[in-house]
């Protein structure tokens, strides 16, 4: 039998830096966050593929850490998007200071490593470091982390809550929020419930207790899941479907984010007469002939191009308006980002998370 | 519903392809030589989430049939959308047959089987192609499985399992083993019965591509693993440890295991483990002749990808990984690319044009217009780049690049002119 647990309860020694940090004196305190949002400690972030997950939980990090916050955002897929989008070197499997926020913020990120996270379990709950690699000889480690990715996503999970948790010597919480880049809606539900999935596996023991504990948060308003779509149907569809499936499963749906948001490029005269197709070509082609275009291209052939590219995007404007009615009804608070026209690159990051806050995240 | 389709004015004016957006010396992605070459009997789809995998896979299985193939179409994703638009209410773990097939060849234009079920196909139809679909259910296909390979008494105990419920249904990674052993069960069937010369396999919406090739895998390296001896041993001897190797290993192990998980749910792991031993080896022995036969002049790989950084990254790590293990690689997919109507009108010279307009107060109507076409070329200049990037990195691999459409697909023609577009490039 390897050594006992020294206490039942968690003693926070989840990774080195984090062991270390523990032991510091009380950090400066900090404003309460405020906003649409200031209950909430746990902000899961998901959405269907490709709708920019990683860019929103970015940018709502940034969001919450401004005024002088302290934010951790977590990635748990494996695929350092975190460290491409802030444009920094692959993330080790330890929390780092990765980005400040405007007034004294600062957002610290961790990509979580499945196999160091089950390590780190192992030492923090039973005191069984040298267990797990004995375990890891044995294939366990295998099959904890990646043959039954249940046992992956409640270490994930637990993670998560674990830095939520989490306070310095004088009671204040090292994280002011925890925001999760989580897999696709179609996984959220089946992720964040995994530990309810083991804990009824084991029906009594320590596992069961963790469980437990980690559901009563999800469950809690401490918690928020926020989906991200864009304004197309599949994506929209997916968001419905998405929050019927965590009221069903009893999981606190936060906001619905609409990302790259394309804005009309005219004027509401202008879309409806370019999706009737009553343009007036003359007037268009007379204003042609006033700008210094060059001699090769024909005026009429540019007006002909103007105008179809005109209806095209009216009718992309109308859909986008037609999905987003589609959500209207969905009784969550909506928050929308533009597309940004070359990409979303830092600087990108910092305006996105410059129109949440306008927009209410945060205060 | 492309811009090539929607035109509203009357002048002509030239217009960019989509192949505008892949470099000149980048080699063309020949999609209707691929589905017209009769030694290639799978096509797998895949890509990152979100790039239109599952309307790609659609789109060619509808031109495959529509010029002769006797398709099957596998989707992983289970898109009503995408359902409804091959004119089924449903999909589900039955290859179903899509009505409304338009042959390109052949007496009847309208496709003689079009309104009959599968069985009832008339002589005449057997030579022309048809087309069925079906979405992976994976808790289906698993008890499948368990029912095929034991006598009912021991499959009812595995069903029962709670350890197999969670990790039928609710385990993601699952989806990985059940699409390949889906693959197997449809080749296998399409080798019997001839239903079938070309199945199309969309692959599970996983945020890495490379998930798809590797779960099998992993499986196949967990079950040869000391774990599973270990979890097997206490069943099978009622307790009797013989080895001594064994037996100190499964000291620690179940000393650790009883501390975390607690003994009883020890105990159903281990119930588990050992009704599922025999099971478990068949399982894998098909799971690795899949994986081989992934390897096989017969299959090919599409990548889809979007033009977008993470998109064509995710695709350049599956073309690296696809030479790698020697699997048939066909060409990379680049879905939803900006098409620019007029592309020798720049940027540059439409937002001169339209400061022009502005500083005169003039017609603020064609100053947005043309500020708006100044952002499509932009955006599809940077969207070129970023194909760019992935051809200079990869030389070789075929491309072709399809349109934005406006909308989401929603009938057989939606999907016929997707397929129209991957043919032209």
């Amino acid at each position: 039998m390897p050594e006992r647990p020294k206490s039942q309860t968690p003693t926070c020694r989840y990774s080195e830096s984090v062991s270390k940090r523990n032991n510091t004196p009380a950090l400066p305190p900090r404003p309460p966050i405020a906003g649409d949002w200031a209950e909430v400690r746990l902000h899961v972030v998901s959405g269907k593929g490709g709708t920019g997950k990683t860019t929103v939980a970015s940018a709502l990090a940034i969001a919450l850490a401004t005024g002088g916050r302290r934010i951790l955002l977590m990635e748990v897929e494996g695929r350092q998007g975190i460290a491409q989008m802030f444009d920094v070197p692959p993330l080790p499997y330890e929390e780092r200071h990765i980005a400040i926020a405007p007034d004294g913020g600062e957002v610290y990120a961790l990509a979580v490593d499945p196999e160091a996270a089950f390590l780190e379990y192992l030492d923090l709950f039973y005191n069984m470091r040298r267990a797990g690699t004995a375990l890891r000889k044995l294939g366990a480690m295998d099959f904890a982390t990646t043959i039954s990715p249940g046992i992956r996503d409640v270490l994930m999970t637990g993670k998560a809550m674990e830095a939520v948790r989490r306070k310095d010597e004088s009671g204040q919480p090292i994280y002011d929020a925890v925001v999760l880049d989580a897999p696709p809606t179609g996984r959220i539900a089946r992720f964040l419930n995994a530990t309810s999935e083991v804990g009824s596996l084991a029906k009594v023991g320590p596992i069961k207790k963790q469980s437990d504990s980690v559901m009563e948060v999800l469950q809690s308003p401490q918690t928020k899941i926020h989906l991200v779509t864009l304004l197309e149907e599949m994506p929209v569809q997916e968001t419905l479907d998405g929050l019927e499936d965590l009221k069903v499963n009893q999981l606190p749906a936060g906001a619905v984010i609409v990302n790259m948001l394309r804005e009309p490029r005219l004027d509401e005269s202008a879309l409806q007469s370019a999706r009737e197709g009553t343009l007036d070509a003359a007037k268009i082609e007379s204003s042609l002939a006033t700008t210094s275009l060059p001699r090769h291209l024909k005026i009429k052939e540019i007006t002909a191009a103007l105008i179809d590219e005109a209806a095209d995007h009216a009718q992309r404007v109308q859909l986008e308006r037609d999905e987003r009615h589609r959500l209207d009804d969905c009784g969550h608070t909506i928050y929308e980002l533009p597309e940004l026209t070359g990409g979303v690159d830092l600087g990108g990051l910092y305006a996105l998370a410059r129109m949440l806050r306008a927009e209410g995240v945060a205060q | 519903m492309t811009s090539e389709t929607s035109k509203t004015s009357e002048t002509a004016y030239p217009q960019a392809s989509a192949r505008a957006c892949v470099p000149e010396g980048a080699p063309d992605l020949d999609i209707d030589g691929l589905l017209a070459n009769p030694d290639v009997h799978v096509i797998v789809c895949c890509g990152s989430g979100g790039v239109g995998k599952t309307t790609t896979a659609a789109a060619l299985g509808l031109r495959a049939a529509e010029q002769g193939r006797k398709v099957c179409v596998l989707t992983i994703d289970p898109a009503k959308r995408l359902a409804q638009s091959m004119g089924l209410t449903e999909l589900d773990n039955t290859p179903r047959t899509v009505k409304g097939l338009r042959y390109s060849e052949g007496p009847d234009s309208e496709g003689p089987d079009s309104e009959k079920p599968a069985s009832e196909k008339s002589e005449a139809a057997e030579s022309t192609g048809h087309l069925d679909a079906m979405m992976l259910d994976m808790k289906r296909t698993f008890d499948e499985i368990v029912m095929s390979h034991s006598d009912a008494e021991r499959a009812q105990a595995i069903l029962d399992n709670p350890f197999y419920q969670s990790l039928s249904s609710s385990f993601a990674g699952t989806q990985e083993y059940m699409a390949m052993e889906k693959l197997g069960q449809l080749r296998a069937s399409a080798q019997e019965s001839g239903r079938w010369d070309l199945i199309i396999v969309d692959t599970p919406p996983s945020r890495s591509a490379l998930d798809f090739l590797d779960a099998p895998k992993r499986l196949g390296s967990f079950l040869d693993g000391r774990l599973m001896k270990l979890l097997s041993v206490p069943a099978r001897g009622a307790g009797r440890i013989t080895g001594r190797v064994v037996a100190a290993g499964f000291g620690v192990f179940s000393g650790v295991m009883t501390k975390i998980i607690g003994a009883q749910m020890l105990r159903d792991l281990q119930t588990f483990v050992t009704s599922f031993d025999a099971l478990f080896g068949g399982f894998r022995a098909r799971a690795e002749s899949t994986y081989t036969q992934l390897q096989s002049p017969d299959t090919r790989f599409v990548v889809v990808a979007a033009p977008e950084r993470d998109a064509l990254r995710e695709a350049a790590y599956f073309v690296d990984r696809l030479a790698g293990e020697k699997m048939p690689l066909a060409g990379l997919v680049v879905n939803r690319v900006q098409l620019v109507p007029l592309p020798e009108l720049s940027a540059e010279t439409a937002l001169a044009a339209a400061e022009h307009l502005e500083d005169n107060n003039k017609d603020m109507t064609t100053s947005e217009l043309l500020r708006l076409h100044a952002g499509k070329i932009q955006s599809s200049r940077r969207q070129r780049g970023l194909v760019d990037r992935f051809c200079s990195a990869h030389p070789t691999v075929p491309v072709v690049a399809v349109g934005a459409l406006p909308g989401d697909v929603h009938d057989l023609d939606g999907l016929r002119e997707i397929g129209d577009s991957l043919a032209i490039g």
